[in-house]
């Protein structure tokens, strides 16, 4: 068994409430922080664990609490991005509806090192349940004395609060995510400067995830160095990971960072094997915007060592033959996927989401979801191939936030890797008039049809 | 009709301006216009789930905000409703791993079964079907959202089910 350290009490029972959580240890990091530890070493500690962030990026906490302005004076602001958007990503929805003190003590201890006594949590609007669980656990917390005025007689003062989105993927970008909160369009800001010196009302901000928050308490109550000794390399602790699509058990899994992907798709502890006894097509492993895998690349890199589940293994080989483990949104496919309507699909998830202020990425997701859409449905043309990639080139690199990469790095990605596939759409329409057209004749059996062509 | 001449009956009732209220408290006091997103939330689910340009006047009023930074907030979230819609609004997520566990067909039945095309109510208002994107139970498909909740590992069984007790009241739509 992997060792558990944010959900290793996730199955006690009445551990959402906070009598019980508190019984089990909760809410310790607040007192040792508080009591015994300045914030600069609580931010040292969490600088020592390696920590990264865990809403994609993987960032390291510690060194982006360190850029927090400390000396303009002005008010200081942690919000906790609770945004998570990222198709095949849920899991900061597990850890918040079954353990809410978790973040709550996260955010607490974590204000502490930043110097913030104004604090957020940003939640999607569609988890609007789990936004009324989060107002009662942060109610429970005040009325404890875990919250309000000059905490534990410590002198530290902090309010929480817990604010809803409506709607919108861009939220998950850190700046959209501070427009959001100050109750505008969620759109992304020019950097610099960085939210750490200008950031919410134009205060110094720190935003993370919720899993990255999560983690602090444990780091606290340990060690950075204790942390730091999980996982491999540079990719320190334990990760969720939220896995979906043709395995046979989908769900959230803690994992140390480091398990091989082969073991993660198929022990019991974790995905338990394929669905049925179709095999294997195809992984994303980080959530929508990644590269996708085509087998061959998922259980072994292009160099024959194997897959790791770790920030360096999964991009191993760079875009040519590896991806990313991003949010960690782990999506498997089998032979009756089709990768040209998956990846119209996604397409179709970015040009719903662009913010709309970028050209490239306005017009172009537009663009890549119809040439895809007319594919798929078969009318497409030969040129479209090298047309669709020409787009996504045009996209990538030339907008101020990174949804313009994240709607472009999937669409490369299939043309890189399942080329002929698209052939074989453009040339057999009449193959590919049912949506499920790969599902009586996958297309290992009618493959022979495309000469392959590499690009 | 066009959307800007049907008339919402705007009531701001005592229960719903403390919930507003007690939402611009937790920002400093020079920054009301920060509740906006969760004081649009609460007055639509107390007025049938839409915002007509009154409703949305009436919430710039109480911010103390231009009407116009309510209207750009509004068109942005794909969450606030600017036309009256169906009562129970089944939100199906259309995303990739919902896509794969069957979704498509599941919004085919019960499109079938209310005898309704996507993003039209039926005629008595009260149902209404709809493709939203990822709404993060990709580990549970295929799922709907309806109101506050989420319905996941849907079958046409449970669709049925689900469709009868909306009929029978049986639904809660918001957790107040």
């Amino acid at each position: 068994m992997g060792r558990k350290i944010l959900l290793d009490k996730i199955n006690v029972p009445g551990i959402k409430t906070y009598e019980v959580y508190r019984k089990e240890g909760g809410y310790a990091s607040v007192e040792k922080a508080l009591k015994k530890m300045t914030p600069d070493e609580v931010v040292e500690e969490v600088k020592t664990s390696g920590l990264r962030g865990r809403g994609g990026a993987g960032f390291p906490a510690g060194m982006k609490w360190s850029f927090i302005d400390k000396k303009s004076g002005n008010p200081r602001h942690l919000v906790c991005n609770a945004d998570e958007s990222e198709p095949g990503t849920f899991k900061d929805r597990y850890l918040m509806e079954y353990m809410p003190h978790l973040l709550i003590e996260g955010m607490i201890t974590s204000s502490y090192a930043l110097g913030a006594n104004l604090s957020y949590i940003y939640i999607r609007g569609e988890y609007m349940w789990i936004y009324k669980i989060l107002e009662k656990a942060i109610a429970e917390a005040k009325a404890a004395g875990w919250l309000g005025k000059n905490i534990l007689g410590s002198g530290y003062d902090l309010e929480l609060y817990v604010q809803i989105g409506a709607g919108a993927y861009i939220c998950g970008e850190e700046t959209a995510l501070i427009e959001s909160l100050e109750g505008k369009r969620g759109n992304p800001r020019l950097k610099p400067p960085f939210p750490a010196v200008k950031g919410l009302w134009q205060n110094p901000t720190v935003v993370n995830n919720v899993e990255t928050i999560a983690a602090v308490p444990w780091i606290v109550n340990n060690s950075g160095a204790d942390y730091a000794g999980i996982g491999i390399g540079r990719s320190t602790g334990t990760k969720l990971i939220s896995a979906s699509g043709n395995i046979k058990n989908q769900g959230v899994y803690e994992i140390e960072l480091g398990v091989s992907v082969y073991e993660f798709m198929n022990s019991d502890e974790y995905c338990g094997g394929m669905q049925t006894d179709r095999p294997l097509k195809a992984l994303v492993p980080g959530g929508s915007s990644v590269p996708i895998l085509p087998a061959h690349l998922i259980y072994k890199t292009a160099a024959g060592e194997d897959r790791l589940m770790t920030y360096e293994s999964l991009s191993d080989g760079g875009f040519a033959t590896g991806s990313m483990l991003g949010s960690g949104g782990f999506i498997v496919y089998d032979d009756r996927a089709c990768i040209v309507r998956n990846t119209w699909n996604f397409s179709r998830f970015y040009h719903h989401e662009s913010c709309g202020q970028c050209t490239p990425c306005r017009e172009g997701t537009g663009w890549l979801e119809k040439v895809l859409w007319r594919i798929e449905n078969g009318q497409g043309r030969e040129e479209d191939i090298d047309l669709l990639w020409s787009i996504q080139s045009k996209i990538e690199g030339n907008t101020i936030c990174p949804l313009g990469d994240a709607a472009s790095w999937p669409v490369a990605a299939a043309i890189r890797h399942f080329r002929d596939e698209f052939e074989y759409h453009i040339r057999f329409p009449e193959k590919i008039k049912n949506r499920d057209h790969f599902v009586n004749e996958p297309f290992e059996k009618v493959k022979r049809l495309i000469a392959k062509q590499e690009i | 009709m066009e959307r800007s001449q049907i008339k919402q009956e705007i009531n701001i009732t005592d229960t719903l301006m403390n919930r507003i209220n007690e939402l611009i408290s937790h920002y400093p006091a020079d920054k009301r216009k920060s509740a906006l997103l969760p004081v649009l939330h609460e007055v639509q689910d107390a007025h049938d789930n839409w915002l007509s340009i009154d409703l949305q006047n009436k919430v710039a009023e109480i911010l103390e905000i231009q009407p116009i930074e309510v209207y750009e907030v509004v068109t942005f979230y794909t969450m606030y409703n600017q036309r009256p819609i169906g009562k129970y609004m089944f939100e199906f997520c259309q995303t990739s791993p919902c896509c794969q566990n069957g979704v498509e067909d599941l919004m085919d039945y019960t499109c079938n079964k209310l005898g309704v095309k996507v993003g039209k109510p039926t005629a008595d208002g009260l149902f209404e079907v709809r493709g939203v994107e990822c709404l993060g139970a990709c580990g549970y498909a295929p799922m709907m959202q309806l109101g506050d909740f989420y319905q996941e590992h849907l079958t046409k069984e449970k669709v049925d089910q689900l469709i009868a007790d909306c009929k029978d009241g049986k639904i809660t739509l918001h957790d107040k």
